[in-house]
């Protein structure tokens, strides 16, 4: 009987399992067809208020006692909204059918009928066997059923699914796995009865009967779609789940509709603009009825009320809606249409753009999400993955320390040369890359040490190996840091071949060597070491050890103690560096203490009960009394330019989480290593409680510091803090980094988190939290990420970013105001969560402080002046109103009015807003503080809107009443008045056009080639358009239609037409001028300042290029290239490599790096006042030698 | 090198469009342009200013009010809209003489020819010499769109409320009247009289508005308007065109007539007129009039506000200097 809380699969069985009707392995984002296209997409079109306010005015412009404009002024700008919609909504979703195809036609190899067929993903049905190679991607989720490797093992990956790139082990039921291959496959028929689709990772419990036997399934035995098999020759599996059903598919929720806070603050202006137009109805409704009551009851004997009107009441209602007609440009209806069309042209830019391509992965940057811009440049909080995000998951040798000396230096000069170990060793591993010569040299030389030293390394470990041919060695190591340690032995001498359950065989300088292996006494994170206990040829018994530092040194032999001090400051200096630091240790034992432990190990392990803690104490019992060796450092390889644009970010006023599924101790190198945490720091809290009051306690006890503290640590960034004591010009350059770094950081564990998450915790969590300079949790999981994202969400009111790699970042990329995706790896699905995607952190820099500053500019001036023109065009309306009876008669000719917002105005502004720039791009990088109107919301708010309200209606005044006063006298020089309705409705439409022709020319700060075109192009069609609408021969044609016959020549003619309008423009725009002057004068913003020297810079370095480069600028930049921070703004390096000013622009930029760390010390001296800043601001920019000299200085810093 | 290229399919295109490198001009607000340009400004204006001021100076305009509300008005026994075919005399005094071209206006005030629903009360088409419409006018003319099942033509408010005083100047010289000529061509905009309205190309005029009633306000058919010129009857009679083109204010003047013949060509000399009224349309207000000095008094506020300004700019430059040099 079907049940729907289980789901049954039988193998081999497409009948019988198709009863059920499971979801089919095909996947589908897409959301229309082609017959579906047109009805569901223009009814989800008319879900948008706006869209349904224009469809409801077009019917009542077709009421004819209503109707003050023709319907063709609001049909033909709303069909021209809908189709541009439409076709960018067609666009999007073949790009989503075309990535579906990809997935679903992607080939496995289905078992049909003892057959292997090659099938596309799609056709796969849930109850097919599949077959899996190395390096596949699962296809949906599959019970493992046998596999190439013994005892039905395989390993995988599953980087995709949680984030964890660490291997691990499936094994099948051992019923399944005798199997084999297909040929006994195709005859199993067992039958699987297990769980409903869900989305929990890990976890599967179900139950395999077959041959009338039943078998316990776990997530052991589970193969989910999105992992990748790995160092498996194949595999087979029963499909369990497919397509929908997934566990990944159902951990990708749907697809949150994400909206801007300028989009969200558009919709709320739209309202109250239709709040706007309702009073603007009513008082001129009221208006009409006074005036019929008093005026127009003597005009009736003109013209009587229409017959549906009886009294002045009606006659007022009817009056209100047809102002509501014709005030109805005041909601613009292409304020949407025209919003999107610019977000559109950023996306395109962000994808073109060559700074955030890389070359290593051919990727470009992409914005999958067009919608999301400007929303870009006010991000505040960052939410950062580590594996494969910050970091690029590669594990290397990088130093050691043996016998208290250390190793590994990393040399100074161009081109560091690459040890060859060939000549050596010819089992080296080409890869592997070192640079420090002397500790070959010390192999070499038989130096016992080190040779002991590696030899640990080649045996005291869990990997296994593969020889496919004499040599070529493959290991396969469970994590990358083991994998890494054993690599180095292999390339100092000391090779580790193979292994047996009971010998380990190495080559040990070219000589072969076989030890008995005794024990392994595994690593466990409570023990936080390994051990293993060997008989060497000569029958002496040893007792390898490595593990965390902490726990090793406790557990040496006292004699150990000088060679320990010296080691944990080795330890200290790689910790310090990021490095991942491992104690190495060895104890000799006599064959009685061998066997004595021995004894009560197999006591331990034969214990049935507290069997792990025995154990431990066993093992605990031997590793003691051992003499040091050393110590290894590892390094988590950080991406390119990671610790820069941390540094950029932060300076930016971001402030930068990392979420991490990983330990807790490598998320605290990483964040050592990218220059999160420092060592300067006053302290860095580290909350790992298990329960809610532990959890509590520890996070007061941090608040209690962080209060005590002299400088509440949030001060820096927000709130006015005493200043720092003003240090000696020039400051000695390692205090430039303590000071921006040297505040409080929080480390929060999963478990923890937990807790502090819970709704009585986490205000006090948050406010914790965001008193930290530098947030790192780690041991979280995919859904406390993004719940760690909806509280500062809820809390904050700041726009949030996620960015992380695998498809455990999924939900906190989709739960996040902007996710970006890391792209270039293996894995997709972050990428296809993500709002924009590219394969390097260090884009991020760009992506925001350019990309997404620009954005936001360009957006901000393009509603401002948005709002404007179409007050300054509506309100003239209203005004008229007042003359004309509040009759709802139009002042413009009505196309004039249809085309005004889509012909006349439309494209400078859009020109605008897709090509503006305040400042160039290499600018934005170096001051990062230009950020910082984004964050605040200055540029566009609601103070903003009315100020460019107030503007347009002041406009609309000065464009009623300069040509009313003008013309209501005035008359041609033939005699015939100007003041007739035709004349006026030209006068004053060429009037408007022009003052918002020049109102834009004045926001339009970076005029191009198309700023141009569009400009003068808009004016020129104006006229163009206006002579022909009033022209004799279309009116020949209809009639009907162009009542305005002749009006353009009659009225443009007229010299007093042209004194008006240019008195008109004068007025509207002479205070705008003259406001601005002076705003830049008295008060300018840092961006002012930045684009002034830019100009005045530009002016001056015309005539003489060359005379940038200096010899002494050069060297300068080399040395500080190696070293990564001549890439800390990482545009540059890309833009102008072949240019001769290369010297000159990295001197220029690390100048500039410089110049914000210093002013950001002394962020309280710029809150002075911008003239005193700006001129601070020159003056850093033209000492050079002052910049080389803190170049210098920084790199032995770093080096070391 | 062919390598490479297939490498890098993916990179975006290195040209200064999509690299948002375009060669652009950056203006800035600085003041060595705004100052300079402010009082430039001003000056212009100042200048226009004086120039128009001058000009308007120069106006002479003399206003009768013939509306006869008050009683001592020789026009008062007109304005009883009952009172049928009123003529009425209105004497005036020239001191100077009113140089030429003379206009002679007509005014009316608080009269809505920019009322909504009077202005689209019209059939364009009808207008156009249209006979079909002629027979069927159009619904915007409502009310004004048949009597009883006939139709109006012209049909429609605008055409129904035509203004149809008439009026004949003399001057007195000495006790006697002699007419001054008053020429009533031209009087129109060129594309009214020869694009916008045509009269339907039949011959005589009259048959054309057979099975049609004159509008109701009118005394005389639109054939009759003036059957001594079929280049001034019907459609494109001068009077009717000026009436039909509406005003854009409820106070207006719209042209009568121009005193460019005979013996006042060169003006009206000073002395004694009267003004003869054939006081047919029914007003009821009308208020007095002023010159329009209003555009030379703008110009010279503005001009002197933008000299002002520059002013106040450089005081504040000088004062809060922005970091010209680095």
């Amino acid at each position: 009987p079907y049940l729907c809380e289980e789901r049954r699969v039988r193998a081999n069985d497409r009948e019988y399992n198709e009863k059920f009707q499971y979801a089919s392995n095909c996947i589908m984002t897409s959301k229309y067809n082609i017959i579906t296209f047109l009805p569901v997409n223009l009814f989800e079109q008319f879900q948008e208020v706006a869209n349904t306010y224009f469809l409801f005015l077009l019917i009542l412009q077709l009421i004819p006692q209503i109707s003050s404009l023709s319907w063709f002024t609001t049909i033909v700008p709303l069909a021209l909204v809908l189709t541009i919609t439409a076709v960018k909504d067609a666009t999007d979703d073949y790009f989503r059918h075309k990535s579906d195809n990809q997935v679903n036609n992607r080939q496995s190899q289905v078992l049909i009928r003892g057959l292997l067929q090659n099938e596309k993903w799609m056709n796969v049905r849930v109850g097919d066997i599949i077959k899996l190679e190395n390096n596949q991607f699962v296809a949906a989720d599959l019970l493992l059923l046998s596999s190439s490797e013994p005892h039905g093992l395989c390993y995988i990956e599953t980087a995709e699914l949680d984030g964890e790139t660490n291997m691990k082990v499936r094994q099948s039921v051992s019923v399944t796995s005798e199997l084999g291959d297909q040929n006994n496959l195709s005859s199993f028929n067992g039958e699987v009865v297990c769980e409903p689709p869900n989305n929990k990772l890990d976890r599967f419990c179900g139950t395999l009967y077959w041959r009338d036997k039943k078998y316990t399934l776990t997530n052991q035995n589970m193969l989910l779609r999105g992992c990748v098999l790995r160092n498996t020759e194949a595999c087979y599996g029963l499909v369990i789940f497919a397509g929908p059903d997934t566990k990944l598919m159902q951990n990708s929720g749907r697809t949150k509709f994400k909206r801007t806070s300028i989009d969200r603050l558009m919709n709320t202006l739209v309202l109250w603009i239709f709040g706007f137009l309702v009073c603007m109805g009513v008082i001129l409704a009221i208006g009409n009825a006074v005036w019929e009551r008093e005026v127009g009851s003597l005009f009736q004997s003109y013209l009587p009320w229409d017959p549906p009107v009886d009294n002045f009441l009606f006659n007022a209602f009817l009056s209100f809606w047809s102002y509501v007609i014709i005030l109805n440009t005041v909601v613009p209806i292409s304020l949407y249409v025209s919003v999107e069309v610019i977000r559109l042209g950023h996306s395109y830019f962000i994808n073109w753009d060559q700074h955030m391509f890389c070359s290593q992965c051919n990727t470009a940057a992409e914005a999958r999400t067009t919608t999301l811009n400007e929303e870009l440049g006010q991000v505040e909080y960052i939410f950062s993955d580590k594996t494969g995000t910050l970091t690029q998951n590669i594990m290397s040798f990088n130093k050691c320390s043996i016998n208290g000396q250390t190793f590994g230096k990393y040399p100074l000069g161009p081109q560091p040369k690459r040890l060859d170990f060939t000549p050596f060793n010819p089992l080296a591993d080409l890869d592997f890359c070192f640079y420090d010569d002397t500790l070959l040299e010390s192999v070499k030389v038989g130096d016992l040490h080190t040779q002991e030293f590696f030899r640990l390394l080649s045996l005291c470990h869990t990997v296994m190996s593969e020889e496919k041919s004499e040599g070529e060695l493959v290991y396969k190591a469970q994590s990358p840091d083991e994998g890494a340690l054993v690599t180095a032995a292999r390339n100092f001498g000391f090779v580790f071949r193979s292994r047996t359950p009971g010998t380990i065989s190495t080559t040990e300088m070219g000589r072969p060597a076989t030890y008995t292996l005794l024990a392994i006494l595994d690593f466990n994170n409570i023990r936080k070491r390994m051990s293993v206990i060997v008989r060497n040829a000569e029958g002496r018994i040893r007792l390898y050890c490595k593990g965390a530092d902490t726990v090793l040194l406790e557990r040496l032999h006292p004699c150990n103690q000088e060679l320990t001090n010296i080691t944990s400051d080795h330890l200290n200096e790689y910790a310090a560096d990021g490095l991942r630091t491992l104690a190495l240790a060895y104890r000799d034992l006599t064959e009685d203490e061998w066997e004595a432990w021995s004894e009560s190990h197999r006591c331990a392990d034969k214990a049935t009960d507290c069997r792990e803690d025995r154990l431990a104490a066993a093992y605990e019992q031997i590793e003691q009394d051992m003499m040091l060796l050393g110590a290894t450092a590892i390094e988590d390889k950080l991406q390119e330019g990671v610790p820069e644009t941390i540094a950029v970010l932060s300076l930016a006023n971001i402030k930068i989480w990392v979420l991490t599924g990983d330990k807790q101790e490598t998320a605290v190198n990483i964040g050592y290593s990218c220059k999160m945490l420092t060592d300067d720091m006053t302290e860095v809290f580290i909350i790992s409680g298990h329960t809610v009051q532990s959890v509590r306690q520890e996070l007061r006890s941090v608040s209690l510091t962080g209060r005590t503290a002299a400088c509440p640590p949030s001060s820096w960034s927000t709130l006015p803090c005493p200043p720092p004591p003003p240090p000696p010009p020039p400051p000695p350059p390692s205090n430039l980094m303590d000071n921006i770094s040297g505040e409080f950081a929080l480390i929060i564990n999963g478990h923890s988190l937990a807790h502090a998450l819970e709704a009585d915790m986490e205000t006090e969590f948050l406010s914790t939290a965001c008193a930290c300079k530098a947030v790192i949790c780690c041991r979280v999981t995919p859904l406390q990420k993004a719940q760690v994202v909806e509280l500062i969400k809820k809390h904050k009111k700041a726009v949030t970013l996620a960015i992380g790699d695998g498809a455990n970042d999924v939900s906190m990329i989709k739960s996040a105001h902007i996710g970006v995706g890391i792209s270039g790896q293996e894995g997709i699905q972050a990428v296809l969560a993500s709002d924009y995607s590219f394969s390097q952190f260090r884009f991020l820099q760009r992506l925001l402080l350019v990309h997404g500053r620009w954005s936001y500019l360009r957006m901000c001036r393009f509603l401002c002046y948005f709002f404007y023109k179409n007050f300054a065009f509506t309100m003239v309306h209203f005004w008229f109103g007042f003359f004309c009876g509040f009759s709802a008669q139009t002042v413009y000719d009505q196309y004039f009015i249809t085309l005004y917002n889509i012909v006349y105005t439309s494209l400078p502004v859009l020109a605008m807003g897709i090509f503006d720039q305040d400042v160039p791009d290499h600018r934005s990088l170096e001051y990062p503080k230009l950020y910082e109107p984004g964050q605040l919301n200055l540029l566009f708010n609601k103070k903003e809107f009315f100020i460019c309200i107030a503007q347009g209606i002041y406009t609309s005044v000065v464009l009623f009443f300069v040509p009313y006063a003008v013309l209501s006298d005035a008359s041609q020089s033939n005699g015939v008045p100007l003041a007739d309705y035709q004349t006026f409705a030209v006068t004053t439409a060429t009037a408007l056009v022009i003052v918002v022709s020049v109102q834009i020319a004045l926001d339009t700060g970076f005029w191009t080639v198309i700023n141009h075109v569009c400009v003068w192009g808009s004016l020129g069609s104006y006229f163009t358009i206006m002579f022909a609408l009033h022209s004799q021969s279309l009116f020949r044609i209809f009639p009907n239609q162009f009542h305005f016959v002749g009006s353009a020549q009659s009225t443009l003619l007229q010299p007093v037409v042209w004194l008006t309008i240019a008195l008109a423009t004068a007025i509207c725009i002479v205070p705008v001028l003259a406001f601005r002057f002076l705003k830049l004068d008295l008060k300018p913003q840092l961006s002012d300042t930045v684009r002034y020297t830019q100009l005045v810079r530009q002016k001056k370095r015309k005539p003489g290029r060359l005379g940038a480069r200096g010899g002494s600028r050069r060297s300068g930049y080399a040395f500080a290239h190696q070293e990564g921070f001549g890439e800390l703004i990482t545009s540059g390096k890309n833009m102008r490599l072949s240019s001769m000013a290369l010297a000159s622009f990295a001197s220029r930029h690390s100048s500039g790096w410089i110049d914000t760390l210093r002013r950001k010390k002394h962020t309280s001296a710029q809150h002075l006042g911008g003239v005193q800043s700006s001129t601070q601001l020159c003056l850093w920019v033209s000492s050079s030698t002052l910049k080389l000299l803190l170049c210098s200085g920084r790199l032995t810093r770093y080096t070391y | 090198m062919v390598k490479q290229e297939k490498e890098f399919v993916n990179r975006p295109d290195n040209t200064a469009f999509t690299q948002q490198r375009l060669p652009a001009w950056q203006p800035m607000l600085s003041a060595g342009i705004i100052i300079p340009g402010f009082v430039l400004i001003g000056l212009a204006f100042i200048g226009i200013g004086v120039a128009l001021f001058v000009t308007s100076q120069s106006i002479q305009v003399l206003e009768v009010d013939y509306t006869g509300v008050e009683q001592s008005s020789p026009c008062f026994k007109c304005s009883d809209p009952d009172v049928k075919n009123c003529v009425c005399k209105m004497e005036f005094n020239i001191d100077s003489l009113f140089k030429g071209p003379v206009f002679f206006y007509y005014g009316l005030s608080n009269y809505f020819q920019n009322y909504r629903g009077y202005g689209v009360s019209k059939d364009p088409n009808q207008l156009s010499g249209d006979l079909d419409s002629f027979k069927v006018p159009s619904d915007s003319c409502a009310p004004y769109e048949y009597v009883g099942k006939t139709p109006i033509v012209p049909c429609g408010s605008v055409a129904n409320s035509m203004f149809n005083d008439s009026f004949k100047l003399y001057q007195i010289v000495s006790g006697a009247k002699i007419q001054v000529t008053l020429d009533g061509k031209g009087i129109a905009w060129w594309t009214d009289y020869n694009v916008k309205y045509r009269n339907p190309s039949v011959t005589p005029l009259k048959n054309a508005f057979n099975g049609t009633v004159k509008p109701t306000f009118w005394s005389k058919p639109a054939y009759e308007l003036d059957p001594t010129d079929p280049a001034n009857n019907g459609f494109i009679n001068q009077d009717f065109l000026v009436w039909m083109r509406r005003a854009a204010l409820p106070n207006f003047r719209k042209l009568y007539r121009r005193i460019t013949e005979g013996d006042y060509a060169k003006g009206l000399p000073a002395g004694n007129y009267s003004l003869e009224i054939a006081y047919n349309y029914p007003v009821l207000s009308f208020d007095g009039r002023k010159k329009n000095e209003f555009l030379g008094i703008a110009y010279l506020v503005i001009g002197s506000m933008c000299v002002v300004m520059s002013i106040v700019m450089l005081i504040v430059y000088a004062k809060f200097k922005f970091p010209e040099e680095e």
